[in-house]
C-alpha cells in the first residue's frame, strides 16, 4: 500500500495542479513533494530497520503475463530515496521566480516524479519500460515550453534520440520475454534473469548491445552523448536538475537492474568495449569541460564525465563497483542539483552564464560562494565530501579490474579539479565585473535550498555507511546472480 | 447477424425520414440505429451460427470485428456536423443512410463464409464510399478523389474476383470452410499452380483496400479530397473491415499455405512501413499526413498478419481499436480546426493552421496530443500496447528484421506526429476559443479517455477479444 502511495501521490498532486491551477501552486507542490519525501523516508527507515524489502503485485495484463509489480529493495530504495529527496529541492529552487506559482510548471515536475519513481520501483520489466518512456513526456513539455533559445528543436532531438534508443530496449525485452517458460510468458525480472542466463553467448551479446545502447543514450555514454550538452543548457534550470539529478540515473539503474544480472556472457564479450567507451567519455567530457565558456554547459560536460565513471564501475560487476555506482548516483544527484542551482542564482542576478563576464561574487555573497565551494568539492571528490566515497569505490573497482584502465580513469580526479576550480575561480573570485558589481546577497528561500544541500554533501562524506549498508545485502545478492 | 438486416432497413428508413427531419434529428436517430445494431450483434455472442445458405458465419471473432466497425461508425456519426457550408446542397439523410449501408457491407466482409459474400460485402462498402467521397460535388478535389477511388477500387475488385475464380477452379468450392479442408487434404505436389496465383490475387485485392504499399497510390489523394468526416470513416471503418477480411482469408482459409503467401505479405509489410512513414515526413497538410500515417499503420498490422500467431487475431483487434480511437480523435480535432481556419488562413489543412491551439483551446490541444501520441506509440496511450503486441507476435515467429525496421520507422513516426504537437503548443497563433457542440465534445473526450484507458489498462479490452 505504502509503495502505491509513494508511486501515485505525486501524479495525483501533479494532476490537481495541472487541472485546477490553484493560485498558490508553489506551496501546494512543495507541500506535496515534502509529503512524498516523508512517506518515502518512513518506508526506507522501516526497511533499513527490518532489512526486508517491500513489494506489491497486482495483475495488470494477465493475458500476456505482465503484472503491475513493484519492489523496493536495497538498490531501488536508494534511487527512490534520491528522487524523493531531490524533488522538494527542485521545487523550492523556483521560489521567488515567475515559475514559482506557475501551476503547469509545478504540475509537470510532480508528474515527472511519478514516472521516475515508477521506473525505479518496477519489478516487471515492461512496467519499467512503461515508466522509462512515460518520463519523457513531462520533461519534453517542461523543456519545450520553458526552455531557452532554440528549445523546441533541441528538446525534440533529445526526445527522438532517447526514444529511439529505448525502442532497442523494448525489442530486447520482448526477445527475452518470449523465451520465458510457460504458455503465458512472464516479464517478472527474476524470471527474465533466469531465462536470459539460458541464452547462448551470441544472443546475450546482441541483447547486451540492445540494452546497453538504450541506457547509454539515457546516461549518456560516449559517443551517444550528442544530445546532452545542448539539452542541459537549453532546458529550464529545474528541467536540467530533473534530467541530470534523477533521470540520468534511470540509465545507470537500468544497467544495474537489467543488464548486469541478465547477460553475464554478453558482458564478458562486450563489457570491455563498453568500459573503454565509458572511460573515453570520462576523459573527453573533462577535457571539453575545461574549455567551456558557459557555466551551465561546463556542468553538463562534467555530468557526462561523472556518469562515465559510474558506468565503468558498474561494468566491472564487482560489489565495490556496484556499491560505488549506487553511492555516486546519490551524491552526483545532490551535487549536480546544487551546482545547477548556483549557476541559476548567478544567472538570475547577472543575466549571464559567461565565465569571462563573471567574477568577484564572493565579495557580494559570502554564503553563496561558500556553498558553491562545498558543492564543487563534493563534485571533485575531496575526502570528507560525498563525492569521495563513490568515486573512490568506483576507481578501486576499475583498478582491480584492469590496471591501465584504472590509471586512465584516475586522471579524471585531476581533470575534474581543473575544470571545477576554474569554474569557482572565474565566477567567485577575481575582480568584480561590470555585471557582478550590484550582486544581491542570497534571499532566505534560496539559503533554505543551498545550505541543506551542502550539509548533505558533508554528511554523505562522513556517514557513508548509512547508505552503503542499506544497499549491501541486495548488491551481494546481485553479485551472486552474476557469477 | 440480424444486425445487417436491421441496419439495412434503418438505412432505407433514413432515406425517407430525411423528408421530415433535420440533420440533427437524423444524426441522433442514426446513433440509435447503430446502438441497436451493436446490441443485435452482441446478442449472437457465443452462438456460432450459419446464415443465408451457409454463406455467412457468426463467430466471436467476427462479432468482435463487427462491434468494432459499428463503434467506429458510431463515432464518425457522432462527429458529423454540417456537411458542407450550406445545407441546401447537402443531403444528410442520404449520407447517414450510405454510412449505414457501408457498415452493412463491412459486417459482411468480416463474417463471410462464402467468397461471393466477401465480394458482395466489399462492393456494398465500396460503392457507398465512392459516393460519399464525392459528396461535396462542387469541390473539384472531391470529384477527382471520388473518380480516382472508383477507378482504382473497381480495378482492385476485378483482381479480387479473378483471384476468387482461380481459387474456385482449383478447389471447386466457394465455401471457405471447404476450401480450407480441400487445401489441407491435397498433397502439395498435386496442388494446381493457379491456386497460388489465385491466393495472391485475392490478397492483392484486399491489400488495395487497406492501402498497403505498393497499392497505396490512391490513398493520399482520396483522403485529402474527400470531406474530412468521410475520410475519418474511410480510415477507421473501411480499414478495419479490410484487415479483418484479409486476415480471415490468408490466416484462416489459406493458413495451411502459410509458406506461400508469407513472403509476399512479409515484404509488403516492410515496404508499407517505409513508404508510409517516410512519405509522411514530407507532408505539410495534416490530412495528408494522417493519410500516410494510415498507410504506415497498415504496415504494422501486416507484420502481425505475416507472423500468423495464435494471438494475431486479438492483436489485430486491439490494434484496430486503439487506432480507431486515436484516428477518430485526431480527425475530430482536425475538422474543428480546419473549419475554423477556413477563410482565415490560406491553407486551413496545414500544420500552420494548428499554431497556438493550446492557448485558448487547452482541451482540444490535449485531445489532439493524446491521439498523436497514441498513433506514435508512446506509453500511456493505447497505441503503445498495440505496437507492443505486434512486435511480440512478430518476434514469436523469429522475424527480427521487420521488427528492427518497424522500430526505426516508429522513431520516424514520432517525428511527424510531433509536428502537430509542436504546432499546437509551442508556436504562436491566434486561434480563438472554438465552439464545440456538446455531443461532439462528449465523443471527443470519450475517445481521448478511451485511448488513455487502453494505455494504462489494456487488459480491459484485451481479455474481451
Amino acid at each position: 500500500m505504502n509503495l502505491l502511495f509513494i508511486l501515485f501521490f505525486p501524479l495525483l498532486a501533479g494532476a490537481i495542479l495541472l487541472i485546477a491551477k490553484p493560485a498558490k501552486s508553489f506551496i501546494w507542490s512543495l507541500g506535496a513533494a515534502l509529503i512524498e519525501l516523508g512517506a518515502t523516508g518512513y518506508l526506507l527507515t522501516q526497511m533499513s530497520e527490518s532489512q526486508v524489502s517491500q513489494s506489491f503485485t497486482h495483475a495488470w495484463i494477465p493475458e500476456v503475463g505482465i503484472s503491475f509489480s513493484l519492489l523496493a529493495d536495497g538498490i531501488s530504495g536508494i534511487l527512490i530515496g534520491l528522487c524523493a529527496l531531490l524533488v522538494p529541492f527542485i521545487i523550492a529552487s523556483t521560489a521567488n521566480t515567475d515559475k514559482a506559482n506557475n501551476a503547469q510548471y509545478q504540475g509537470l515536475i510532480l508528474t515527472m516524479q511519478t514516472a521516475l519513481m515508477g521506473a525505479f520501483l518496477a519489478k516487471d520489466a515492461f512496467l519499467f519500460y512503461f515508466f522509462f518512456e512515460a518520463s519523457l513526456l513531462p520533461i519534453y513539455f517542461l523543456a519545450s515550453i520553458y526552455g531557452g533559445e532554440n528549445r523546441q528543436a533541441i528538446t525534440f532531438k533529445f526526445f527522438i534520440y532517447t526514444l529511439f534508443g529505448s525502442l532497442f530496449l523494448l525489442i530486447g525485452l520482448i526477445f527475452v520475454y518470449l523465451r520465458t517458460p510457460g504458455l503465458i510468458h512472464s516479464a517478472d525480472m527474476d524470471v527474465l534473469y533466469q531465462t536470459a542466463h539460458g541464452l547462448s553467448a551470441a544472443q546475450q551479446g546482441y541483447l547486451f548491445l540492445a540494452f546497453f545502447i538504450a541506457f547509454a543514450i539515457k546516461m549518456p555514454i560516449f559517443p551517444f552523448h550528442t544530445w546532452q550538452p545542448d539539452t542541459y543548457t537549453t532546458a529550464p534550470t529545474q528541467g536540467t536538475m530533473l534530467l541530470s539529478g534523477i533521470m540520468l540515473k534511470m540509465g545507470t539503474y537500468g544497467v544495474i537492474r537489467l543488464v548486469l544480472p541478465m547477460f553475464p556472457l554478453g558482458i564478458a564479450a562486450w563489457g570491455p568495449a563498453a568500459m573503454i567507451l565509458s572511460i573515453i567519455g570520462v576523459i573527453y567530457g573533462s577535457i571539453i569541460a575545461i574549455q567551456q565558456k558557459d557555466a551551465k554547459r561546463l556542468l553538463a560536460y562534467s555530468s557526462f564525465a561523472h556518469v562515465g565513471l559510474i558506468s565503468a564501475g558498474m561494468l566491472t560487476q564487482s560489489i565495490e563497483g556496484i556499491q560505488g555506482a549506487l553511492y555516486q548516483m546519490l551524491s552526483h544527484g545532490i551535487n549536480v542539483v546544487g551546482l545547477f542551482f548556483v549557476i541559476d542564482l548567478i544567472e538570475r542576478r547577472t543575466k549571464s552564464r559567461e565565465l569571462a563576464q563573471l567574477g568577484g561574487i564572493t565579495q557580494a555573497s559570502y554564503v553563496l560562494s561558500v556553498c558553491f565551494v562545498i558543492l564543487s568539492l563534493g563534485s571533485v571528490a575531496l575526502p570528507l565530501t560525498n563525492g569521495f566515497i563513490g568515486e573512490f569505490l568506483l576507481l578501486k573497482s576499475v583498478f582491480d579490474y584492469q590496471m591501465t584502465l584504472g590509471i586512465v580513469a584516475g586522471i579524471t580526479i585531476i581533470l575534474g579539479a581543473v575544470y571545477t576550480l576554474r569554474l569557482i575561480q572565474k565566477s567567485m573570485f577575481g575582480n568584480v565585473s561590470r555585471i557582478t558589481k550590484d550582486f544581491e546577497d542570497l534571499q532566505a528561500a534560496e539559503k533554505w535550498v543551498l545550505i541543506p544541500l551542502c550539509a548533505l554533501v558533508i554528511l554523505g562524506g562522513i556517514f557513508p555507511n548509512v547508505v552503503l549498508s542499506f544497499s549491501e545485502a541486495t548488491v551481494v545478492q546481485l553479485a551472486e546472480l552474476i557469477k | 447477424m440480424t444486425a445487417i438486416i436491421a441496419l439495412s432497413l434503418f438505412g432505407i428508413s433514413n432515406l425517407f425520414l430525411g423528408f421530415w427531419f433535420s440533420r440533427k434529428v437524423l444524426q441522433s436517430l442514426t446513433l440509435v440505429f447503430l446502438a441497436i445494431g451493436m446490441g443485435l450483434t452482441a446478442a449472437d455472442w457465443n452462438h456460432e451460427l450459419l446464415w443465408f445458405g451457409h454463406m455467412f458465419r457468426t463467430t466471436n471473432t467476427s462479432i468482435n470485428f463487427s462491434l468494432l466497425i459499428q463503434l467506429a461508425a458510431f463515432l464518425v456519426v457522432a462527429f458529423s456536423r454540417g456537411f458542407g457550408n450550406d445545407d441546401e446542397h447537402t443531403h444528410p439523410a442520404e449520407y447517414y443512410a450510405l454510412m449505414l449501408f457501408s457498415v452493412v457491407g463491412a459486417i459482411m466482409m468480416v463474417s463471410f463464409d462464402h467468397m461471393i459474400m466477401l465480394f458482395v460485402g466489399l462492393e456494398i462498402l465500396s460503392v457507398a464510399m465512392y459516393v460519399l467521397t464525392g459528396s461535396d460535388k462542387r469541390s473539384l478535389r472531391a470529384n477527382e478523389a471520388s473518380l480516382k477511388y472508383f477507378l482504382m477500387g473497381a480495378f482492385a475488385t476485378g483482381i479480387l474476383l479473378f483471384g476468387i475464380t482461380l481459387v474456385y477452379g482449383a478447389t471447386h468450392s466457394f465455401y471457405i470452410s471447404n476450401i480450407g479442408t480441400i487445401i489441407a487434404s491435397t498433397a502439395p505436389e498435386s496442388t494446381p499452380n493457379f491456386l497460388f496465383i489465385g491466393v495472391l490475387l485475392m490478397t492483392v485485392g484486399l491489400l488495395f483496400k487497406v492501402s498497403a504499399a505498393p497499392f497505396h497510390f490512391w490513398t493520399a489523394d482520396v483522403y485529402e479530397g474527400a470531406p474530412s468526416i468521410f475520410t475519418m470513416f474511410m480510415s477507421t471503418v473501411v480499414k478495419t473491415a479490410g484487415f479483418a477480411a484479409l486476415y480471415h482469408i490468408v490466416g484462416d482459409v489459406f493458413g495451411g499455405m502459410y509458406s506461400t503467401w508469407v513472403i509476399t505479405i512479409y515484404f509488403i509489410s516492410m515496404l508499407t512501413l517505409i513508404v508510409g512513414n517516410v512519405t509522411a515526413v514530407y507532408q505539410q497538410s495534416v490530412k495528408r499526413m494522417l493519410a500516410y500515417s494510415s498507410i504506415s499503420h497498415a504496415g504494422y498490422m501486416l507484420m502481425t498478419v505475416s507472423a500468423h500467431q495464435a494471438s494475431s487475431t486479438s492483436t489485430i483487434l486491439y490494434y484496430s481499436f486503439a487506432y480507431i480511437l486515436a484516428t477518430a480523435t485526431a480527425f475530430a480535432v482536425f475538422i474543428l480546426v480546419s473549419d475554423y481556419q477556413t477563410g482565415r488562413k490560406e491553407k486551413p489543412e496545414n500544420f500552420q493552421a494548428f499554431e497556438g491551439l493550446a492557448k485558448n483551446n487547452p482541451g482540444l490541444a490535449f485531445c489532439f496530443t493524446v491521439s498523436l501520441l497514441s498513433l506514435a506509440g508512446i506509453p500511456l496511450t493505447g497505441g503503445f500496447w498495440g505496437k507492443f503486441f505486434v512486435f511480440s507476435d512478430t518476434f514469436s515467429r523469429n522475424m527480427t528484421y521487420p521488427v528492427i525496421l518497424a522500430i526505426m520507422m516508429s522513431a520516424v513516426g514520432v517525428y511527424y506526429y510531433f509536428k502537430g504537437i509542436i504546432a499546437a503548443y509551442f508556436r504562436d497563433g491566434d486561434i480563438e476559443k472554438i465552439e464545440i457542440p456538446s455531443l461532439y465534445k462528449i465523443a471527443l473526450w470519450a475517445t481521448t479517455l478511451g485511448t488513455l484507458l487502453l494505455g494504462v489498462y489494456p487488459s480491459l479490452v484485451k481479455n474481451m477479444f
